[in-house]
């Protein structure tokens, strides 16, 4: 049996241009043997999540350092819902503040990651995920 | 020791090298009638220029102070003021004016940040730096869809010229110089900013400030721009062209490696592509047919100033050099003003760290005083929680009175240049323009910048030097204190965070609502039209978009308006 690649739409939302931090995590979660989509920049909560669903990801990771994580968070993870992609893992990193970090994975959405965390730490959350929720999903 | 392993003394050595004597003489000469002309300028008021124990320290020193001479040392440092530049771009640099302490600062609607900028101003800050949030950076006005949950988080709200006169109320633009980070849309931001001082009664011809109007640099690493690169080109020659006569004595552009170097390239890459870009925007002033004498000096720079402390420094120096020598031997300027690069610094933003975040300080203090060794211009240091947030005041204070102790504490602005003739700082300097130069070479090759900007060059140069960065960090071959080792202490997270709540979004929403409630509609439209019917033309779009402004139209609909005939820039996604 071979393993499926882990498949991560990296996502850039808002008007917010830095992408250093995407770029970085997007080449580090390909060189772990991951599939990566990378959205580019400027991208709509609506057009990440239609992405999302095209290209079957398990895992949406959203790059904000614009401060407007309080926003397109939740609107991604409904639009999420709303398309009946819940089962996608939603992840991120960015500017946030440790409290924004808690109410945000009340709401439902995944692990952050904030500045200073090496990449191995984000390919690691998320084969752990995948591993617990995802693994045996397209075998047979 | 005999005497006879006494060293020769250069004149001595001179005496037997008849070359050698010549230059000697001729350096002895030149420093006698710098510091002749330059050595009794006006001092800053009541400052002592004598170190701490009491020895009087010169306004410059050169080779001949330690008995030594460098044969280099006329062709690649000279005199401070003098081509090349090497050792700063003004004669007497800080010994006569510090440099402009300009903290880039901006949250929330224009009414907050007119009073952060107050209580900068009252805490002795000497410039303001205007941070604008991302929907006018973009070009969307505070009530567009696309600007949700970004009104005035990431910098000030202003979406016309009301909001750029209650950003300025009371705060004399006579007087205060300020700047602006502005890209794509600076034609309307410079805009408003000139209807604001004209309405104060600035005489717009005597203005002094800067917006920053560098988009190349946004294609390559910052990626606020509104129009393709033509079309944006175009409109920064507009306006070169208008305000070389009307407001010549404003900096109508400040060619910047900042953000190239926080996207992630390295301190050649930043000073290699910021000068490319710089002599790209030449070259269009000098095609539009401008004399270069004319606009060159209107141009000034902006850098990064990250951790490798000597570096950095080399980095300035070669900079002024390398533009010096271009735009004298290439772009045939006369005037020395056109040879000489100005520049405003600022402390490296990525280099500030969410562990420990005091030790932010640290960093920025040794950042600052590498951009005052390099003889910048102006300086923001950062604040030690802008990792985290926007800065709270108390953090805003901290960071200004770092530059405070190192202007009034340190004793660094006494002397010019002071590491000049150090082995390692020359070394690098050199080594700087030797690599610069090569980078220019290279993308000569590849068809100049626009075409290296669409094939992607630069955006896949600078995220290979951040992986690089990156992967140097995660295999602890790069320390970072508090990241990857000296972790201990990372728990403590306890700072305050200055927050933005959603309420300002609602209160910016309702300015604008109000402005378009009371403006004379029919004025609004009238302006825009000519605005469009000017861009279809192909005029010089200043004036037509100054209308529009005074008729209060506002960011949103000035863009609207040139998009529809100039098309909106996509990026094609590199990965």
């Amino acid at each position: 049996m071979v393993e499926r690649k882990i498949r991560v739409l990296v996502g850039k939302p808002g008007l917010d241009g830095h992408d250093r931090g995407a770029k970085v995590v997007a080449a580090a979660l390909r060189d772990a043997g991951m599939e990566v989509i990378y959205t580019g920049l400027h991208q709509t909560p609506e057009q990440i999540v239609q992405a999302a669903i095209q290209e079957d990801v398990d895992v949406v990771a959203l790059s904000i350092l614009s401060g407007a994580h309080m926003t397109l968070f939740p609107r991604v993870l409904n639009l999420l819902r709303e398309e009946g992609a819940d089962h996608v893992l939603l992840t991120g990193g960015g500017i946030i503040p440790s409290e924004d970090m808690e109410k945000l994975q009340e709401m439902g959405v995944g692990q952050l990651f904030g500045p200073g965390t090496p990449t191995t730490d984000a390919v690691a959350y998320i084969r752990e995920w995948f591993t617990k929720n995802r693994a045996g999903d397209d075998e047979g | 020791m005999g005497e006879e392993k006494k060293r020769p003394s250069i004149d001595e050595l001179s005496a037997e090298n008849q070359g050698l004597k010549a230059e000697l003489e001729k350096l002895r000469r030149e420093r006698a009638a710098w510091l002749g002309k330059y050595g009794s300028v006006p001092k800053r008021d009541e400052v002592l220029f004598d170190t701490l124990s009491g020895c009087e320290v010169q306004p410059l020193y050169t080779p001949l102070d330690i008995g030594t001479y460098d044969p280099a040392y006329a062709d690649k440092l000279g005199f401070p003021g003098e081509y090349p530049f090497t050792r700063g771009p003004y004669t007497t640099m800080y010994r006569t004016r510090l440099w402009t302490m300009r903290q880039f600062s901006g949250f929330g609607t224009s009414e907050e940040t007119n009073q952060r900028y107050k209580y900068l101003l009252d805490h002795g800050q000497t410039g303001l730096s205007v941070a604008f949030d991302f929907p006018t950076l973009m070009g969307y006005d505070s009530d567009d869809r696309r600007s949700e949950g970004e009104v005035g988080v990431c910098g000030v709200a202003i979406s016309s010229l009301a909001d750029m006169e209650t950003l300025f109320d009371g705060i004399p633009l006579k007087d205060v110089s300020v700047s602006m980070t502005i890209n794509g849309p600076a034609m309307m931001l410079y805009c408003f900013l000139l209807a604001t001082a004209e309405k104060q009664g600035v005489d717009i011809r005597e203005f002094r400030g800067t917006i920053q109007n560098d988009i190349l640099k946004e294609y390559m690493a910052q990626h606020a721009w509104i129009f393709p690169p033509e079309p944006a080109l175009k409109i920064i020659a507009d306006i070169f062209e208008w305000s070389s006569v009307n407001a010549p004595k404003f900096n109508t552009i400040s060619i910047s490696g900042y953000h190239i170097r926080e996207a992630g390239s390295t301190a050649l890459q930043e000073l290699a592509f910021t000068l490319k870009n710089g002599f790209t925007y030449v070259e269009k002033g000098i095609k539009r047919g401008l004399d270069v004498n004319e606009f060159a000096p209107r141009l000034s720079f902006f850098w990064d100033v990250h951790n490798d402390f000597f570096e950095e420094i080399a980095k300035f120096r070669a900079a002024r050099r390398i533009w010096a020598r271009h735009m004298k031997e290439i772009y045939g300027a006369k005037d020395p003003d056109s040879w000489r690069l100005r520049t405003h610094a600022q402390t490296a933003g990525v280099s500030l760290m969410a562990q420990q975040p005091e030790n932010n300080i640290t960093r920025v203090a040794y950042q600052g005083l590498a951009a005052v060794l390099g003889g910048t211009q102006s300086l923001h240091t950062n604040a030690l929680d802008e990792t985290l947030a926007l800065p709270t005041e108390k953090a805003v204070r901290i960071a200004l009175r770092t530059q405070q102790i190192l202007a009034y504490e340190t004793g660094v602005p006494s002397t010019i240049d002071p590491l000049a003739g150090s082995y390692y700082v020359e070394w690098l300097t050199d080594q700087m323009e030797e690599g610069a130069e090569r980078i220019f070479a290279e993308i000569d090759e590849m068809g100049g910048v626009v075409k290296g900007i669409e094939d992607g060059y630069f955006q896949g140069q600078i995220a290979l030097s951040a992986e690089r960065f990156q992967h140097e960090v995660e295999t602890n071959r790069r320390i970072i204190v508090g990241v990857n080792d000296f972790t201990g202490g990372n728990e403590d997270l306890s700072i305050d965070l200055l927050r933005i709540g959603p309420e300002i979004e609602e209160k910016q929403r309702q300015r604008l609502a109000d402005l378009r409630e009371r403006r004379d509609q029919a004025e609004v439209d009238g302006a825009l039209e000519r605005l469009a019917e000017a861009a279809r033309n192909d005029e010089n779009l200043m004036e037509p978009v100054l209308d529009a402004v005074r008729a209060y139209a506002t960011l949103g609909e000035i863009r609207h308006a040139l998009e529809k005939i100039y098309g909106r820039f996509r990026e094609p996604v590199f990965f």
